[in-house]
């Protein structure tokens, strides 16, 4: 394995990506959402918006807060309304949108890179060099699983510090990240990114175009909604042990995905289809 | 000279299409070896079979004494291909193109700088290196792809129709890189076209294709005297010659017939060397030649005397 040739395809890749807006857009304006614009709304709503309302915002807390283990029902006790409400939407009702980022950037650089190289012409070149299929798909993976895992890290980052920044006045000290977050953005972030390459290049054998693999890739974030809305509704409620559980399986899947994936990207198949 | 090319019986079929239908040919080191033959002819998938990124569906290949379809990475460290169209990074520079490909090619870290820009310089696009190649022209990208697939100093080449959508001014500055590079570095040059005059000028030898098949093989001379055994001379002269002349001619060793009348014959030969002879018995005789030209055939006299011979 040579990782210099590895390391050079991923740099390589990132580059054209750079010069993708189609591509590059999601990866600047969803952080900025969700690390900043987010959290500052949650905040400063229970802070203009009249009580009744959020009182019966609260109503729907009730629902979650059965669903959820005692450890974490212990944090809501002897809370104000105000922090109550922070707590719940910073804390808990939004944390699975989080998991829209590594798989979207992951599928989107993985389109550009393994379809748009087919769209622009340049596989051929490529397939030419005197690097194995196995390195050829290594750089084409890491690039997209790299920039994904890190740009959500640097957004979990923001967040926790505008949360805890923002909130300070209301709670006069650090309380974020909850210990739901660990497994979260460590062991479900990753995982999500892996899943978003592989299926992309499994889809990619099958579009022509970069914006086809795109949107085919792109309803994936389906799978996140789902999380979203149990959630919400209390049904399915991602505490430390579920999400090390849903994780594990997504791992499970990824390793399938790979496997999948790697058999198919082989020279002589490209070949066929350049 | 080392035989560095070897194809016994090369196949490849995609369905019902025999794109390569049992090649046999063989290069040697130093060589300019042409695949000659018109669209579909399997030109391209051959190129791909030689370097490995398309299994055969029959027969076997040894490039530098590896199988191709086993040992295609040992194969393209030592080959450079020019793609049919440049498959360039068109989004990034020249510099980026050349230094990504030259990394992948194993070049070290600390000579690739200068390597690829002693190339860009050899190419005429020192001006450049900087600017990104969906800035360029068609000339400036296939010299830029040329560069790229001599990037890491190949002993193969791999051309695939290199003045292809090229203008005459272009195609021709391409060539000559080409010729040059054979000349000066010794370097094996298979060459893929359909342009006759582009193989006559570069390839030493050519295999003629069509259809995945040869049609024949070997020098423009070896081809000619294969094709038609005999040759003809134009004969002119300044005044019209005696009847004797005319005789004498006729009578001549190696002289088939001769033709025409007055001051211009055609004389048909069994090879070259029987026409100084023919001067010489001219002269004795008092004629007065005015011009004396051997028809020359070209690939194109070749090429489609074979396409016909096909039909
Ligand atoms: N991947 C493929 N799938 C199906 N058929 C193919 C494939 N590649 C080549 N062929 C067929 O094989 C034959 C030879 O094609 P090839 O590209 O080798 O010809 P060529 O001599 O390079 O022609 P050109 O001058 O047009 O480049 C053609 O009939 C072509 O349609
Ligand atoms: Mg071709």
């Amino acid at each position: 394995m040579n990782w210099r040739s590895i390391w050079a395809i991923a740099k390589k890749d990132l580059k054209e990506v750079r010069q993708n807006k189609a591509a590059w857009g999601p990866g600047i304006v969803v952080p900025l959402v969700f690390a900043i614009i987010m959290p500052m709304m949650f905040i400063i709503l229970p802070q203009v918006i009249p009580v009744e309302d959020v009182q019966r915002e609260l109503g729907d807390l009730d629902v979650m807060l059965r669903a959820m283990p005692p450890a974490l029902q212990a944090l809501f006790e002897g809370k104000s309304l105000e922090q109550m409400f922070v707590l719940y939407m910073a804390g808990f009702m939004l944390a699975p949108l989080f998991l829209i980022m590594p798989l979207m950037f992951s599928s989107v650089i993985g389109s550009d890179s393994f379809v748009g190289e087919r769209e622009r012409k340049t596989m051929e070149a490529l397939l030419y060099a005197p690097t194995s299929d196995m390195e050829l798909f290594l750089g084409k993976v890491l690039a997209a699983v790299i920039p994904a895992i890190g740009l959500s890290w640097i957004t979990y980052v923001v967040y926790i510090i505008v949360v805890n920044v923002a909130s300070y006045p209301l709670f006069g000290e650090i309380w974020f990240p909850l210990p739901t977050w660990y497994p979260l953005m460590l062991w479900m972030t990753p995982a999500l990114a892996v899943l978003g390459i592989s299926a992309t290049v499994l889809i990619s054998s099958r579009v022509r175009t970069f914006m086809e693999a795109y949107q085919m890739s792109a309803s994936l974030v389906v799978l996140v909604l789902a999380l979203v809305a149990g959630q919400i509704s209390g049904v399915l409620f991602l505490g430390v042990g579920t999400t090390l559980v849903i994780g594990s399986i997504i791992w499970l899947v990824d390793a399938a995905l790979i496997y999948l994936s790697v058999k198919k990207f082989k020279r002589s198949a490209l070949v066929a289809k350049l | 000279m080392e035989t560095i090319v070897e194809v016994n019986g090369l196949e490849r079929t995609f369905g019902q299409n025999r794109a390569v239908d049992g090649m046999t040919f063989h290069v040697k080191q130093g060589e300019v070896f042409g695949l000659l033959g018109p669209n579909g002819a399997g030109k391209t998938t051959t190129v791909r079979l030689l370097n490995g990124i398309l299994p055969p569906s029959g027969g076997t290949a040894r490039v530098f004494g590896f199988d191709p379809a086993t040992d295609g990475q040992k194969i393209r460290q030592q080959t450079g291909v020019l793609t049919e169209s440049p498959a360039l990074y068109e989004r990034l520079s020249a510099r980026e193109n050349l230094e990504f490909f030259g990394t992948l090619a194993g070049i070290p870290e600390n000579t690739l700088g200068q390597r690829v820009l002693d190339i860009l310089k050899f190419f005429g696009l020192q001006e450049r290196v900087d600017d990104k190649v969906e800035t360029y022209s068609k000339g400036m990208k296939q010299r830029l792809a040329l560069a790229r697939a001599l990037v890491h100093e190949p002993p193969l080449l791999f051309l695939d129709e290199p003045t292809s959508g090229l203008d005459p001014e272009a195609a021709q500055q391409v060539n000559e890189l080409i010729a040059g590079l054979n000349e000066r570095s010794g370097q094996t040059i298979i060459l893929a076209t359909h342009n006759l005059l582009e193989a006559q000028r570069l390839c030493d030898r050519v295999a003629v294709l069509n259809k995945g098949r040869i049609l024949a093989m070997g020098s423009l001379t070896e081809l000619t005297s294969k094709l038609w055994p005999t040759m003809w001379v134009d004969i002119t002269f300044w005044q019209v010659p005696s009847e004797s002349a005319w005789g004498a001619v006729k009578g001549q060793r190696g002289v088939r017939q001769v033709t025409g009348q007055g001051e211009a014959w055609q004389v048909q030969v069994e090879s070259a060397e029987v026409i100084p002879q023919i001067v010489q018995q001219l002269a004795g005789q008092g004629a007065s030649i005015l011009k004396v030209i051997p028809r020359d055939y070209t690939l194109e006299d070749i090429y489609f005397a074979l396409q016909a011979g096909e039909k």
